[in-house]
């Protein structure tokens, strides 16, 4: 009996013991119909091919194991980054349990958000009750100071009206008359989660800007970080150099408290966001700098027509990208950007410096949302990194041309190949194929690990298997220490793992490398 | 080992009231129905081995806009009842979130080589785009099987799962499969689980259960040496290894386990299921519908049974040797005495640190009850407990379970939760992802219900000693004292409850 008080083994050492390896080993015999071992070990050599890979990247219809969620993801992550708002997810109820659950496994936080809980009636007759209903309930239940509305892809499908279906209910007294409720429709079967957030963005400015006169404020800036699960990290590490800088700045979005709540017996339902006045007041910037160009395509074009300048980054991440932004930054405010941050950068130049040696000409795979990739493509090839292999299944063909780019500008990025519309399992085919190094993305990259061998650094949306890591910022000078410190570890805890055999291999064991 | 005790029934009443008053009066009306506190037999007007009764409504539809629980039909299809079946490739078949957000999530655990022969932790989408919804997905779904085939050879069959769209574009996903499973000589299964089906994850589970009956069972010659003690257990999803930790005192007390359904099974299992002599149900609530199937067309009787915690585990030992016979029950016997040192050594350990403690629950099929008496086999207390999507024989079968003034609440909201664990203030809270971090975040412990917090078994003997070290570990741990900063010169809570 393998159990005991004593010492209580759970599910991985439990099952290790060989009163259950028989078991299972004869369940497998006399009861699954396996088949043959031979048969198995060939299909999965076979797959580790290139002939494999030729099949597996022509697929047309089949996704496996994508990079990418829904709309609607976006748009409640959006809802979030502002105060007292509570997401009202207009369609299926189901949706928004999901959505909810991959919110707090990643943040390991609460996840607010409600359905209008639409059914088989609804689908006939339309949401329309539903969403009287529902935005009485919520007003009155959860004191929100804003509803965010967006939609699941039944109520698209089906082509409910959020503007109609909100003034109906407003008439009703569902909520009062001059009680916010944007929306934005957020087709699952359009896109992908940072369409979602660039349309929630878009839909809450529009409800605050629209027919309000505009008096620009010289040197304001509007900064909108895009869909990012390092949101508690970055945003604050953002506003520590812009503070630094003496900036006049609004977050529009920003759910870095909400995802961050402390622990003192109080359950905040809401904490944080951008403030509704200052929503009102954004209007007025000079400038509207958007973190991630994909994650706010249609918000920024908005900002245009209203008469902002704009400027849209790539998830300012290391040297070059956060000398950028903080250049833009310094330009249109007119602040120059004091020593003590030309310091911050120093350090970083430094720990790249002293560590150049163990980065020069390692290969990577990178995979994540368009921005994100690009991100980290570019600080690679600054360590002297060559970014092999970069997938966004996300990605269109304008970010394939603008990260081909990038790559083409530097000796690093020669031979990489980018794969717009890719997939995870495309991505374990390219890895066996043309292995690299170290894999960067989120924790479905385990299974890339544990198939190639790959070493995974988890770097972004979803993490759910790793804690905190959210907590720290991957962007700024700060950040680029933090990435360049994890992606350090991992070659080193590498290297320790292979030279580590004692009497065969060990006298590669350095204490000091 | 039962526990006696009584809930504070007033206290319950009064928090069911508080919360109601702060509906608008249409919803309150509704959400009346679906809460109450558990009364004993006798003023419930019941007999026999009623001791108490959970008079609410159930499995009808939520509210619009209160933060409702649930999950939808395609999380009972896919996520519960056809995800776990490893050597089928299963298609979530629309938009990529639904099966996104699903993917690895059950922790349904399996042996194989995942991508070559088992597909369990894989998400496999048709990743609706608008031209699929405008001009219909049939066509990308014939394509999506072949290059499944191509890719994934060693699939034994496939399942396809349909997300919301599917049902309201009119598709012909059953023609396709049809058509397909011919053409490929495969098992290739059509769910029709759109989210707007039914009211709940439940209607789900039955639609998927409908599938194996219409799909799958009588549609090959199945050869298979029936023996006297084959018996299916079913309705157990090997979440953290439940189902291995139940097999293996199945076999000890000498049956013979043809098919698990669905953790850690093949297709093959399912489509032997009807020559085994006995269906032993766990979850009763998503797999009722097969075993009553299995009982009308192949004269199969099922019995339903508890693995939680020693007493429950010992009672439906001797219930299911009963069924066998005296060779049966002998070593049964033999079994329980084997396993008594673990147990009383588990007990020993942990009923002192927890001893009077009480849990408020709230899961989803069959956990609300089957859970209470392993708590209660360590000393500790249920004041609280609901269902997201029961029907009504689920918690006539509560009943049994609960004591006189226990709170029970049916489909419950964020608002209601909230508030009934402030009101109630238990020293643990076993529910979900999404309820675990606020509840955290009051400073009481909490344990999820579902995934078994990453941790687990917990069927079983092996299942309940790490079972008690789990909650023993979530209550006890030094963090809970740390939430006040010593420089806040307000009494804790504790304090100030005492002092009122």
């Amino acid at each position: 009996m393998p159990q005991s008080a004593e010492k209580i083994l759970d599910h991985a050492p439990l099952f290790r013991e060989p009163e259950y390896r028989q078991m299972l080993a004869e369940k497998k015999l006399n009861f699954e119909c396996p088949h043959p071992d031979q048969i198995v070990t060939d299909q999965r050599e076979f797959t580790k091919t290139w002939e494999y890979r030729e099949k597996n990247l022509a697929r047309e219809a089949l996704v496996v194991n994508p990079a990418k969620a829904c709309q609607p993801l976006g748009a409640v992550f959006a809802a979030a980054g502002f105060e007292r708002t509570m997401s009202f997810v207009h369609g299926s109820q189901g949706c928004v349990a999901y959505y909810r659950s991959h919110l707090s496994r990643h943040f390991k936080e609460p996840a607010s958000a409600v359905s209008s809980s639409m059914t088989e009636d609804a689908a006939v007759f339309g949401g329309l009750k539903n969403m009287v209903d529902g935005l009485a309930n919520t007003y009155q239940l959860y004191d929100p100071k804003m509803i965010a509305v967006s939609t699941t892809c039944m109520a698209e499908v089906i082509g409910d009206d959020l503007h109609s279906f909100i003034e109906n209910a407003k008439d009703e007294n569902s909520v009062p008359r001059d009680f916010d409720v944007p929306f934005a429709h957020t087709p699952a079967f359009v896109g992908s989660h940072v369409d979602g957030y660039d349309g929630m963005v878009k839909g809450i400015l529009e409800h605050f800007w629209k027919g309000q006169e505009r008096s620009q404020v010289k040197g304001t800036i509007n900064i909108i970080p895009g869909f990012d699960g390092f949101c508690v990290g970055n945003n604050r590490e953002l506003k520590r150099l812009l503070d630094l800088i003496g900036v006049s700045y609004t977050f529009i979005q920003d759910a870095s408290d909400q995802f961050d709540t402390p622990s003192d017996g109080e359950y905040r339902m809401y904490d944080g966001g951008t403030k509704i006045e200052d929503v009102k007041k954004a209007l007025n910037a000079e400038a509207t700098v958007s973190l991630q160009r994909y994650n706010t395509r249609k918000t920024l074009e908005y900002c245009e027509e209203v008469g902002q300048a704009t400027a849209p980054f790539h998830y300012p991440l290391g040297v070059q990208a956060t000398d950028e932004l903080l250049m833009k930054v310094s330009a249109i405010s007119g602040k120059e950007i004091p020593e003590t941050i030309r310091l911050e950068r120093g350090r970083l130049i430094d720990a790249m410096a002293d560590s150049q040696s163990w980065l020069h000409g390692k290969k990577y795979a990178i995979y994540g949302d368009p921005d994100f990739v690009y991100a980290m493509a570019r600080f690679i090839m600054e360590t002297g990194g060559e970014p092999t292999h970069c997938l966004a299944t996300n990605g269109t063909s304008a970010w394939k041309a603008e990260l081909k780019e990038l790559l083409g500008s530097s000796p690093y990025g020669k031979d990489a190949q980018v794969w717009a519309g890719k997939d995870l399992w495309a991505m374990r085919s390219l890895l066996f194929t043309e292995p690299v190094d170290l894999l960067i993305g989120n924790s479905h990259g385990k299974y890339l690990e544990r198939d190639t061998g790959t070493p995974l650094i988890r770097l972004t949306f979803p993490i759910f298997d790793r804690h905190h890591h959210h907590r720290f910022a991957l962007m700024g000078y700060q950040g680029g220490l933090r990435v360049l410190t994890a992606i350090l570890d991992k070659i080193f805890d590498k290297l320790d793992r292979e030279t580590s055999q004692t009497g065969v291999t060990d006298y590669s064991y350095d204490l000091t490398r | 080992m039962s526990l006696e005790y009584e809930n504070d029934g007033a206290l319950h009443a009064k928090l069911v009231e508080e919360v109601l008053s702060q509906y608008p009066d249409k919803a309150a009306k509704r959400r009346k129905k679906h809460l109450s506190v558990a009364k004993s037999g006798e003023e419930a007007g019941g007999e026999g081995e009623v001791v108490s009764e959970c008079d609410v409504k159930s499995n009808i539809k939520s509210i619009p806009g209160v933060m409702t629980i649930r999950g939808c039909a395609y999380a009972g299809s896919k996520g519960v009842v056809w995800g776990p079946v490893k050597d089928m490739v299963h298609i979530s078949h629309g938009p990529v979130g639904c099966g996104q957000y699903s993917w690895s999530q059950r922790r349904n655990y399996y042996v194989g080589t995942t991508g070559i022969d088992t597909f369990g932790t894989m998400q496999f989408t048709s990743d609706f785009q608008e031209k699929d919804i405008v001009f219909g997905g049939d066509k990308k779904l014939e394509q999506i099987i072949d290059e499944i085939e191509e890719l994934f050879p060693l699939n034994n069959g496939m399942t396809v799962q349909s997300e919301c769209p599917i049902g309201l574009i009119g598709d012909d996903t059953e023609a396709v499969s049809r058509n397909k499973a011919k053409e490929l000589e495969k098992t290739i299964v059509p769910v029709r689980c759109e989210g707007f089906r039914g009211v709940s994850q439940s209607l789900g589970h039955h639609i998927a259960n409908d599938s194996i009956r219409d799909w799958v069972f009588e549609k090959k010659q199945v050869e298979f040496e029936a023996g006297p003690y084959d018996v299916n257990v079913i309705g157990d999803y090997n979440i953290g290894g439940d189902a291995w930790a139940s097999r293996i005192l199945l076999e000890e007390i000498g049956l013979r386990v043809v098919g698990n359904w669905s953790g850690d099974a093949t297709l093959a299992e399912i489509e032997r299921a009807p020559k085994a002599k006995l269906n032993l149900i766990h979850c009763y609530r998503s797999m009722n519908y097969i075993c009553r199937h299995m009982e009308e067309k192949y004269g199969i009787p099922w019995m339903e049974y508890n693995f939680f915690g020693p007493s429950q585990i010992e009672s439906s030992l001797r219930k299911i040797a009963k069924h066998f016979g005296p060779e049966i029950e002998e070593k049964t016997e033999k079994v329980i005495a084997k396993y008594r040192p673990l147990v009383d050594a588990v007990i020993a350990k942990y009923r002192p640190r927890l001893e009077g403690n009480t849990v408020m629950l709230y899961v989803g099929g069959l956990r609300p009850r089957h859970v209470i008496t392993a708590y209660e086999d360590l000393g500790m207390v249920i004041v609280g407990t609901g269902y997201e999507f029961a029907h009504n024989d689920d918690y006539q079968r509560t009943s049994h379970y609960v004591k006189n003034g226990t709170l029970i609440y049916d489909d419950v909201t964020g608002y209601e939760l909230e508030k009934f664990i402030e009101g109630v203030r238990p020293n643990l809270v076993g529910s979900g992802i999404k309820e675990k971090y606020p509840v955290q975040k009051m400073g009481i412990p909490f344990r999820q219900m579902h995934s078994w917090d990453y941790s687990g078994p917990y069927h079983g003997y092996d299942g309940f000693a790490i079972f008690a070290r789990d909650v023993d570990l979530a209550i006890n741990n030094p963090v809970w004292d740390l939430f006040q900063a010593p420089w806040k010169k307000s009494p804790s809570r504790g304090q100030a409850l005492a002092a009122e």
